[in-house]
């Protein structure tokens, strides 16, 4: 067959290194050594795809994180939408979106977490959606709190969301965090300053009174962009 | 045109979320692949276990296994590894493989993800993947396209698990972009006669895994 089209690859002006030394946690977790850079082929440019594969993985899409237990979480509740897009400003359909945060007290459902601030039994903060045929996707949620961690002295992490897309391609898969406008930690934020400064904006939400649902929700909108596809085939 | 949204690290707190039950179990029913244990009393709905009938997959069952040490040697107990593969006839199960002569299996997806358990292990139940195709006209050795993801880690980790005592390795386009003395790094091992095949990721050291840039 002939070579796949291969997809565009990252771009420094956007992407962080693998190393930061002021995010304290990446300085082991870097290979010391380069990368070796390879031409896409079919292992690359593939990826789980037909009607229902995510399902049949994973189960039934979760889009109601304010409904998933017996009462209504406590918080802010929020709606969260956007598309999926690539780099060439097409939409990208099929790809699994899932979202992971704490609750509005800035706790999350893991043993590993140990922040004095009380769990809710009602919320638990995940969910996953495939977006549709023209890139959509949409959350109910709860905005998640800000939380202390470990990096330097009182370090605050600020209000975020974790996504993880698997795209089309094992090339573009993405993983990200969400964050909220005019939040006074995002500048201080050790993880969202991994990130070019040019390109930080990148990773805030849009709030969006269009598309609150009036007297019940406000709304926030938040596009991905996944890498996209080369024009031409590059020569190997 | 729409810039790259860019990477953030998964964070520590992935497991109520991205391992499901049976995650690394990519030919049978078990719960491999998450951590149950890590999750709150009453909040596992987003990891329940979804598929069975896997038993009937066609091809050879194989098992991967290993550990994932940081570049200081310490081992590595919070990440998640994703893989992703193509079935024993050599097709993966995407529409952009148009190749219908080749069989497609509906059970198999040859996608699995893994959390690293208590010790830093992981465990997956697979079956040994077909060749497929590379550039230009050649054929690439069985292989399986690894990710790692977890905190600490600001982007994905890519490499690729070759087997060990495959003759078709000498000729693979893209073991040989690699130096080779670090092309062993590379090689799933097994036991003569045995399933299991052992591959360590290293972030550092003498036998630091080869990591690609895709």
């Amino acid at each position: 067959m002939a070579d796949p089209l291969p997809y565009l690859r990252d771009d420094n002006k956007v992407q962080p290194p693998l190393k930061c030394e002021e995010f304290r946690a990446s300085v082991v977790r870097a290979p010391t050594q380069a990368l070796v850079r390879i031409p896409h082929t079919l292992t690359e440019t593939t990826g789980p795809s037909g009607h229902g594969v995510w399902e049949k993985l994973m189960g039934p899409a979760v889009t109601d994180l304010t409904r998933q237990h017996k009462g209504e979480p406590l918080g802010e509740r929020i709606v969260l939408s956007g598309r999926v897009l690539d780099e060439n400003d097409r939409p990208v359909p099929n790809v699994m979106i899932e979202i992971l945060q704490a609750n509005s007290c800035g706790r999350y459902v893991h043993g590993y977490d140990q922040h004095d601030a009380p769990l809710d039994p009602n919320f638990t903060g995940a969910g996953r959606v495939i977006s549709d045929a023209e890139g959509h996707y949409r959350f109910v949620t709860i905005k998640p709190g800000a939380y202390p961690w470990y990096n330097d002295w009182n370090s605050w992490r600020p209000s975020h969301i974790h996504f993880s897309l698997v795209g089309p391609a094992f090339a573009n898969r993405l993983v990200t965090q969400m964050y909220f406008p005019g939040d006074p930690l995002f500048p201080l934020d050790a993880i969202a300053n991994a990130v070019p400064k040019d390109a930080r904006h990148l990773l805030v939400c849009r709030f969006d009174k269009a598309t609150t649902a009036p007297f019940w929700a406000l709304s926030y909108q938040f596009d991905f962009v996944l890498r996209g596809r080369a024009a031409t085939p590059m020569v190997h | 045109m729409p810039r790259q949204t860019p990477w953030q690290t998964t964070g520590p707190f992935l497991h109520f979320g991205l391992p499901w039950k049976g995650a690394a179990d990519l030919a049978g029913d078990s719960d491999l692949g998450s951590r149950p244990d890590l999750v709150a009393d009453g909040h596992d709905y987003a990891i329940a276990r979804n598929h069975s009938g896997r038993s009937k997959i066609g091809g050879e069952r194989i098992e991967l296994t290993g550990h994932v040490w940081d570049n200081t040697g310490a081992p590595v107990l919070d990440a998640l590894l994703e893989i992703w593969q193509a079935n024993a006839a050599g097709r993966y199960a995407s529409h952009e493989d148009d190749r219908t002569d080749l069989t497609l299996d509906e059970k198999f997806i040859g996608y699995g993800r893994c959390a690293l358990d208590a010790q830093g292990g992981f465990h997956f139940r697979t079956i040994r993947p077909g060749r497929v195709p590379g550039p230009g006209n050649s054929l690439q050795a069985p292989h399986i396209a690894l990710g790692i993801i977890g905190p600490g880690f600001l982007k994905r980790l890519s490499t690729r698990i070759y087997f060990a005592g495959t003759p078709e390795n000498e000729d693979d386009p893209i073991l040989n972009l690699v130096p080779e003395m670090r092309r062993q790094t590379l090689l799933g091992r097994s036991e003569p006669g045995s399933n299991i095949f052992r591959f360590d990721i290293r972030l550092g050291g003498e036998r630091e895994t080869v990591f690609f840039d895709i």
